[in-house]
């Protein structure tokens, strides 16, 4: 187990370093920092100045090694759009980022799983088909579209919800959340649909062909002669056997609604990292951009590594298959 | 502590009389504020972006205000005077205190405008003919120039005053540190001597002022605004704002996207303020290069034949811009800026009109009967509808065998691209921050000599040394001979057709019914002069 996680760390270090330097040469097309910087006015000289200041002027392989020699020791500079350090201005947004995707994600696994159990036992109900007809509008519309349908329908029409905004947070030491207010919790409300709606139509689908698929299976027939009620068929050998393929998915989905939350953050002004990331794209603040993408593929990897050892848990098989290869060395 | 208690008391007593009375000035009147940019700064010299400036302008003063027409009025300063040519007195207000209780002395006004010309700052261009300030008493300042320059208290009245204790006991003595890790101080506080003071700041999510009851200006005629609060929020997407502003979250929007306004104007509760912008939209043309780049016209430049840069002026057909592509919402001109810059002239601001047989004629005459391909760059996030403009242009263009392609890029690499005099022909929207004539001149049409501002935005190179005489005049005259070389300067842009002038931009500000602002041309809300009711 040990020399497994060991692995997998090792593994992560050249993509890791292979994101850093994919982005870095990015950053050689997003424009050019030093003219948003200097504005409207500047003479050469300054110009000059400030690019050996923010050290522009060396060879692309010194800013680099300088920027992970950095990044080892968790300094990112300076933003050169806020003035302010990368880690500090990360380490603000990034609650309002997680505390959306959590949010998302339980709502994606709370609805969607149900709705993909009921879609899979009663296939031919009312209810099912217009579960399914949902589920895909929510795969096809796209993402600012849901967002802007939902402010229009919630916000502008009814008035019920925000349209923008994260509410009144409170701090808890560094970390800001929304989950302690009135305000808060109504502002979580129309980003988290939005962000986790395509989840959870892909986790119901996935679910319900799941079901499908095991409700066919000898097991489940051998179960239902010992005379076992639908409810232990259903939820303790049915769905437990399903959820192998559902929390690859879900969690590998995971960094995604973290890494792609920019759009539903955009729309509703969610002060999150996304935001960040767009706002710092339009200025061509590298050291944010460098450390927001380096800062994505380390909760990828993350996330990998975790589902990987959930399958441990989950599934037996492989729990003894990996002991036996151990007992046979 | 015997005086903070007693003013305490004071206050309550007046409090509690307010209340008696039922005053309405005690009633809190708060305005949410949304635009679709946040400050990066809070620091007065570093940024010169409107952005910053909008909430700036609210918490510092400079020593000359703007009135609601822009034209100038005593600030900080009651009066200034030319002494000699070169040096410049200002007197200054008495009794004016900064928001954290200091009172405004000569030294502060030294100190700030001292700030203002360090590398570091983006504001140079307003004290670059300063050469020394000097303190003559408690409430005398000596500006000495470098050389004369007529329109100074133009230029000062975008530069604020900060207090020189504060600055130095916060270690923040230059507006910007870019060489070091560390934040400044100013980043995110502040203390000014304006109407309202900072109460809060999150970058990006809320920024929040409250009236400053103190402010000298409260009681100078015309400053009668009622809001004791401003909370600004941007938000990036327009259909967000928008959304906000209709379902009564938001009470102020300063960038309406064109597209809602018709909507706008038909929503209870909601208005639409329109006005023109000091900021002119223009084609420029490389005319430098003896070969242009991105052509298939090899071993020449036709930019650099006037009869080829007027006849892609022939070409362009700018009412139908006009019309479809701003919706009405533009001003068509035929000069470089508009007329609430010191130094327009009427008689001057003519089109060559649209005729694309004369064009056509015009190409043949400079011996490209059969036109030739380019390239046109233009933003595509940084003015009203630019990549739309371009588009029309480029088909305009190519109707008359000038085969256009369109390279339209966000403004980041846009104008870095620009910046390396990497381009043809493209697009440029100039605003005019001193609202004077030389500031453009200088800025877009001298020739490029890494002086200050001498041509730093003139990436198609335009060089003429009768313009540049002009322009060293301009720099220097007073009066009536300045004026007429300013006549003269832009009569010869009409004649030698360096940009195709397309059009001012009109702003529309969006607002709830009972908000009362006046609309600028600077693009700028004064809330000191906003009334709520």
């Amino acid at each position: 187990m040990f020399a497994f996680i060991l692995s997998r760390i090792l593994q992560a270090i050249p993509v890791m370093l292979t994101v850093a330097l994919i982005s870095f040469a990015m950053f050689a097309y997003v424009g050019d920092p030093v003219s948003i910087m200097l504005g409207q006015d500047f003479t050469e000289a300054q110009r000059q100045q400030l690019i050996q200041d923010l050290g522009l002027d060396r060879p692309f392989f010194v800013q680099f090694g300088t920027f992970i020699g950095n990044a080892l020791q968790g300094e990112f500079g300076l933003s050169y759009r806020l003035s302010r350090p990368v880690a500090e201005l990360i380490a603000e947004r990034a609650p309002a980022t997680l505390e959306l995707a959590f949010c998302a994600a339980a709502i994606a696994m709370f609805v969607g799983v149900p709705m993909g159990v009921y879609t899979g036992l009663y296939r031919n109900s009312w209810l099912s088909r217009a579960f399914l007809t949902f589920s895909l509008i929510g795969v096809s519309l796209p993402t600012f579209l849901i967002g802007i349908l939902l402010i229009l329908v919630f916000s502008v029409w009814l008035g019920w919800l925000p349209s923008f905004g994260r509410g009144d947070v409170v701090q808890l030491g560094w970390w800001s959340t929304g989950f302690l207010t009135w305000s808060g919790l109504k502002a979580l409300i129309l980003p988290s649909i939005t962000l986790g709606l395509f989840q959870l139509t892909l986790i119901m689908r996935l679910v319900r062909a799941e079901m499908l698929e095991v409700l066919r299976t000898d097991y489940i027939k051998f179960a239902r002669a010992r005379g076992l009620g639908n409810r232990a068929v259903h939820f303790g050998h049915a769905l437990k056997n399903t959820l192998v393929p559902v929390i690859t998915i879900a969690g590998l989905q995971l960094g995604g609604i973290i890494a792609f939350a920019i759009v539903t953050e955009t729309v509703f002004q969610w002060p999150g990292m996304g935001l960040l990331f767009i706002q710092s794209v339009g200025a061509a603040d590298i050291p944010v951009m460098a450390a927001y993408l380096m800062l994505i593929a380390l909760v990828f990897v993350t996330i990998n590594l975790i589902v990987d050892l959930l399958y441990y848990l989950v599934d037996p098989r492989l729990r003894s298959s990996m002991g036996a290869a151990r007992g046979g060395h | 502590m015997g005086m903070r208690a007693g003013a305490v008391r004071r206050t309550a007593v007046a409090l509690a009389v307010l209340a008696m009375l039922g005053a309405g000035a005690a009633e809190a009147k708060t305005v949410r504020w949304a635009a679709s940019g946040d400050p990066n700064t809070m620091d007065p010299h570093s940024q010169n972006t409107g952005t910053v400036t909008m909430v700036l302008q609210q918490i510092y003063d400079p020593l000359v205000k703007r009135n609601q027409d822009l034209s100038i009025a005593p600030g900080l300063a009651t009066e200034w005077r030319q002494e000699e040519p070169t040096r410049w007195r200002f007197l200054l207000r008495q009794g004016v205190t900064f928001h954290e209780g200091e009172t405004l002395t000569a030294e502060d006004v030294v100190f700030s405008l001292q700030r203002a010309l360090q590398p570091t700052s983006n504001f140079g261009i307003f004290v670059d003919t300063i050469d020394r300030v000097a303190a003559v008493d408690e409430r005398t300042v000596d500006i000495i120039l470098k050389r004369p320059d007529p329109i100074l208290p133009n230029k000062l009245a975008s530069v604020f005053i900060m207090s020189k204790t504060w600055s130095e006991k916060h270690n923040a003595t230059r507006p910007q540190n870019t060489r070091q890790r560390e934040e400044m101080f100013t980043v995110r506080n502040t203390n000014g001597t304006g109407a309202y003071r900072l109460a809060s700041r999150e970058p990006d999510v809320r920024t929040v002022l409250a009236r400053n009851d103190g402010w000298w200006g409260w009681s100078v005629e015309g400053n009668g605004g009622n809001v004791t609060e401003i909370v600004y929020r941007p938000i990036a997407s327009d259909a967000t704002r928008i959304a906000a502003l209709l379902s009564g979250e938001v009470d102020f929007v300063l960038d309406p996207p064109l597209q809602d306004l018709n909507r706008l104007r038909n929503a209870s509760g909601v208005k639409v303020l329109e006005g023109p912008e000091v900021r002119t939209l223009f084609i420029a043309f490389d005319t430098q290069r003896d070969e242009l780049l991105y052509s298939d016209v090899k071993g020449r430049n036709p930019f650099k034949d006037v009869r080829v840069r007027q006849a892609l002026y022939h070409a362009i057909d700018i009412q139908a811009i006009h019309r479809t592509t701003m919706r009405g919402q533009s001003v068509v001109t035929g000069t470089l800026f508009p007329e609430q810059v010191n130094g327009y002239v009427k008689a001057e601001d003519v089109r060559l009109p649209h005729d694309a047989a004369r064009a056509r004629a015009l190409l043949t005459e400079a011996g490209y009967p059969q036109g030739f391909a380019v390239t046109l760059d233009c933003p595509n996030n940084r003015y009203i509808n630019d990549e739309q403009i371009c588009q029309n242009i480029a088909a305009m263009w190519s109707r008359i065998g000038v085969r256009t392609t369109l390279k339209a890029q966000p403004l980041a690499p846009f104008f870095a691209q620009i910046q390396r005099d990497d381009t043809s022909v493209y697009m440029l929207g100039w605003g005019v921050p001193t609202l004077d004539a030389l500031y453009s001149f200088q800025s877009l049409l001298a020739t490029r000599n890494g002086e200050q501002g001498d041509g730093i935005w003139n990436y198609g190179r335009y060089s003429n040394p009768r313009m540049d005489a002009l322009i060293q005049r301009m720099k220097s005259e007073t009066g009536e001979a300045r004026q007429a070389a300013i006549t003269e300067a832009l009569r010869l842009y009409r004649e030698d057709v360096p940009h195709i002038p397309l059009h001012h931009q009109m702003i529309p500000w969006a607002m709830r019914s009972n908000i009362q602002i006046p609309h600028m041309a600077n693009n700028q809300p004064y809330f000191r002069w906003a009334v709520v009711n």
